[in-house]
């Protein structure tokens, strides 16, 4: 399959030709043709590497009732992702080398994006035991990244062992930082608002303790420790410290946590409901500096569809989580590039380059990540930053509708994404 | 008046004083006569719909709306909507297919009646009858009105209350209420059991008590359960009592005329003590009766105008 991708702006430079054939990138210049190839006029749109997505929660196996890895990576897709790291806490857990390999087999078969597998940290993510991580790391799955997400590795015995074990085969820590006494039935970000609406509060020194000790203990045994979803300012700063000390850290921030803050709690509608909580304006402000200074060096979605009957509900009873997959760049559009705090070559290295490579996956002949220049694998998404559209929960792709985003105009339009040369999405829809 | 009770922020001044203006008027009409009864809610039809168990508010709610004549229906949902089956949705459309005109809700969960207000699953008007540690807007009204019987009113009065204000949906609604209403309220805890954020809350705050008592023309005990000490919120109920306990020694830094209150149901010994309870000039059991007064006025002014 040869394809000639014409005028489109790659990281919003001069409008180039990229010739696309055998899964990678054959030729970038102007004037560019090839015999028999489709033509895909992209004058007018921006050309991003395909996105990496380090953070997602495709349900499968367990809760096939809120997504699929089929509807899940469709939904990524049409995001403009051609990776996804589909995290560990599904039923059965993510923590034997059978699952990860059941789902790395899924991915390849619905063949929407590459789909790589977290594995568990312990043994059922019950924070006691570790899980097998060398057998899932050695798997056909190549699980290089770790998490218990959902539930922190609050053990500081365990996290340390956790971190020096996976030095053996270059595996990554991804810590869900928070102290879990801390934040025994915590409902939203503490503060002045959490206290008139009677919600329980999940302090930010709940994140900030957690990530101040997992940076050290990362320095001490000298390995890689990646943080999950940060949320506060106290979190970026001391990220920022850590990375001036040289401290093998990487941190990650979600689109959400970079625009829409606690204040939307007090509708008591759940779709707001994520964890860690939606925070303060001053903390989105810290978030997004953090990702313009690098000191962020990634976004990462934290889809975490849900049934409506989970969302539908009392604020204590719903489930946490938003999706997030459809409308990251988007919100990455409006957030940092419309604000002027990236271009679109920050974007393409938070959202393509950052991501891949702390998911190891930016080697090999599926490596991800790659710049759009000869020779590389041809992984990626055109974007139309012109226009904006109406986001509409009963037309996403995922099979769930949370949606924190319905009804609200976001900047920005996925008009096709590639996969190894392949078109998964043409005209903003499922190739 | 908006067409739901759910905060006492939902009430302005003029609001407020419409309803304690109209509890007096019901007090007048029933109280003393042989029939208590008003036609005035005749043929509605009232839904107390309880989540919790709580016979005082329910009971109270039930005498206002027939003395007001209206159909009351009581459902008891006790339990989650995620252990218990029938989610809270579910719940609302079966009473809006049953014609309810108004809903009374006590709920465990914060915000469930404000859900049930807003999320277009039923038309009725919403009271929220207590919702977890958020408000419970009639028992503000209730002690509003008491407090104005015995002090006038209530402009630059000193409102002391007293315990444990972070769990306390009482103390979140008097806050509101007894400020818009022009008193000036002081909340006194230990730091422990003051929400974060307090400090932008409309009241002084303290963790002293004997020095917000000399002035206070009122002081308002919250219940405080003994559980809370296995959270560490206190030492131990016996430390509890001797910090924040009314006791006879307090009680005796009062004002004269100063009157003492209390939402119950009290632990006697732990945050007040008997004789404090039982004295001349503790309002609690009058507390109970102004409730069935000040929740006729409530369900009158929300139901009696609509047709």
């Amino acid at each position: 399959m040869t394809w000639v991708v014409s005028g489109a702006r790659i990281l919003g430079g001069e409008p180039t030709d990229l010739l696309l054939r055998d899964g990678r990138v054959e030729d970038a210049g102007t004037g560019l043709d090839s015999a028999g190839a489709q033509v895909l006029d992209a004058h007018g749109l921006v050309a991003l590497p395909g996105l990496v997505d380090l953070h997602t929660h495709l349900r499968e196996p367990g809760r096939e009732d809120a997504e699929t890895v089929e509807t899940g990576t469709r939904a990524a897709a049409l995001g403009g992702f051609t990776a996804v790291h589909a995290m560990a806490n599904t039923d059965p857990v993510a923590d034997t080398a059978g699952v990860v390999e059941q789902v790395w087999r899924l991915g390849r078969d619905a063949g929407h994006v590459d789909v790589r597998p977290v594995g568990a940290v312990t043994v059922g993510l019950g924070g006691e035991r570790l899980a097998e991580l060398g057998a899932m790391a050695d798997s056909p799955a190549r699980v290089r990244v770790f998490s218990d997400d959902g539930r922190c590795v609050s053990d500081a015995m365990l996290m340390r062992r956790a971190l020096e074990y996976v030095k053996a085969f270059d595996g990554v820590i991804a810590q869900h930082a928070q102290e879990p006494r801390l934040t025994e039935d915590a409902q939203m970000n503490e503060g002045e608002l959490a206290g008139r609406l009677g919600l329980r509060g999940w302090p930010s020194v709940a994140e900030e303790a957690i990530v101040a000790r997992d940076v050290l203990l990362a320095a001490h045994v000298r390995s890689h420790i990646h943080l999950c979803h940060v949320s506060t300012r106290g979190s970026v700063e001391i990220v920022r410290v850590a990375k001036q000390r040289g401290f093998p850290v990487t941190a990650e921030v979600t689109p959400h946590h970079l625009l829409l803050t606690d204040d939307l709690a007090a509708s008591y509608d759940p779709r707001y409901k994520v964890n860690p909580p939606l925070r303060t304006a001053d903390d989105v402000a810290a978030l997004r500096e953090g990702l313009a200074d690098g000191t962020i060096d990634a976004v990462a979605t934290d889809h975490a569809p849900h049934p409506v009957e989970d969302k539908e509900c009392e604020w204590d009873a719903a489930a946490f989580g938003m999706l997030g997959l459809e409308t990251a760049l988007s919100v990455v559009q409006a957030t940092m590039v419309d604000t002027g705090l990236l271009d679109w070559a920050g974007v393409a290295e938070r959202l393509s380059g950052a991501p891949a490579r702390i998911g190891r996956c930016d080697t090999g002949d599926e490596a991800q990540g790659r710049p759009l220049a000869s020779g590389e694998p041809a992984n990626l998404v055109l974007i139309d930053p012109s226009v904006s559209r109406t986001v509409d929960a009963r037309e996403l792709a995922s099979l769930s509708r949370n949606t924190p985003y319905d009804g609200r105009s976001l900047p920005g339009r996925v008009v096709a994404t590639f996969l190894r040369g392949r078109p998964t999405v043409l005209d903003g829809k499922l190739a | 008046m908006k067409r739901h009770l759910l905060t006492a922020a939902d009430l302005d001044r003029d609001d407020a004083t419409l309803v304690l203006d109209t509890a007096a008027e019901m007090a007048r009409l029933t109280e003393g006569r042989s029939v208590k009864k008003l036609p005035t809610l005749r043929g509605r039809t009232v839904v107390n719909l309880f989540f919790e168990d709580s016979t005082r508010t329910r009971t109270s709610f039930e005498l206002a709306a027939k003395r007001l004549s209206a159909d009351v229906v009581n459902f008891s949902a006790k339990g989650s909507s995620v252990s218990k089956g029938e989610s809270l949705k579910d719940t609302a459309l079966t009473l809006e297919a049953m014609g309810a005109d108004g809903v009374v809700v006590r709920h465990w969960a914060s915000g469930a009646p404000h859900r049930l207000a807003y999320s277009g699953w039923i038309r009725s008007s919403v009271v929220n009858a207590g919702d977890g540690t958020h408000e419970h807007p009639t028992q503000a009204l209730l002690d509003a009105y008491t407090l104005r019987r015995h002090l006038g009113s209530l402009d630059g009065r000193r409102i002391t209350v007293v315990g444990d204000v972070l769990h306390s949906r009482v103390a979140r609604s008097n806050v509101l209420l007894l400020t818009t209403l022009g008193a000036d309220v002081t909340l006194v805890g230990p730091p422990t059991l003051l929400p974060v954020g307090v400090d932008g809350w409309p009241c002084q705050t303290s963790y002293e008590l004997d020095p917000a008592l000399a002035k206070a023309d009122a002081v308002m005990m919250l219940r405080v359960q003994r559980e809370r000490m296995s959270a560490a919120f206190f030492p131990s109920a016996r430390e509890y009592s001797r910090r924040y306990g009314l006791d006879a020694r307090r009680f005796a830094l009062l004002p004269d005329d100063a009157v003492v209150l209390h939402p119950g149901p009290m632990n006697r010994g732990m945050e007040i003590t008997a004789d404090v309870a039982d004295s001349d000039r503790s309002v609690i059991v009058e507390q109970v009766t102004n409730g069935v007064y000040v929740r006729m006025a409530v369900l009158y002014l929300l139901l009696g105008g609509a047709s």
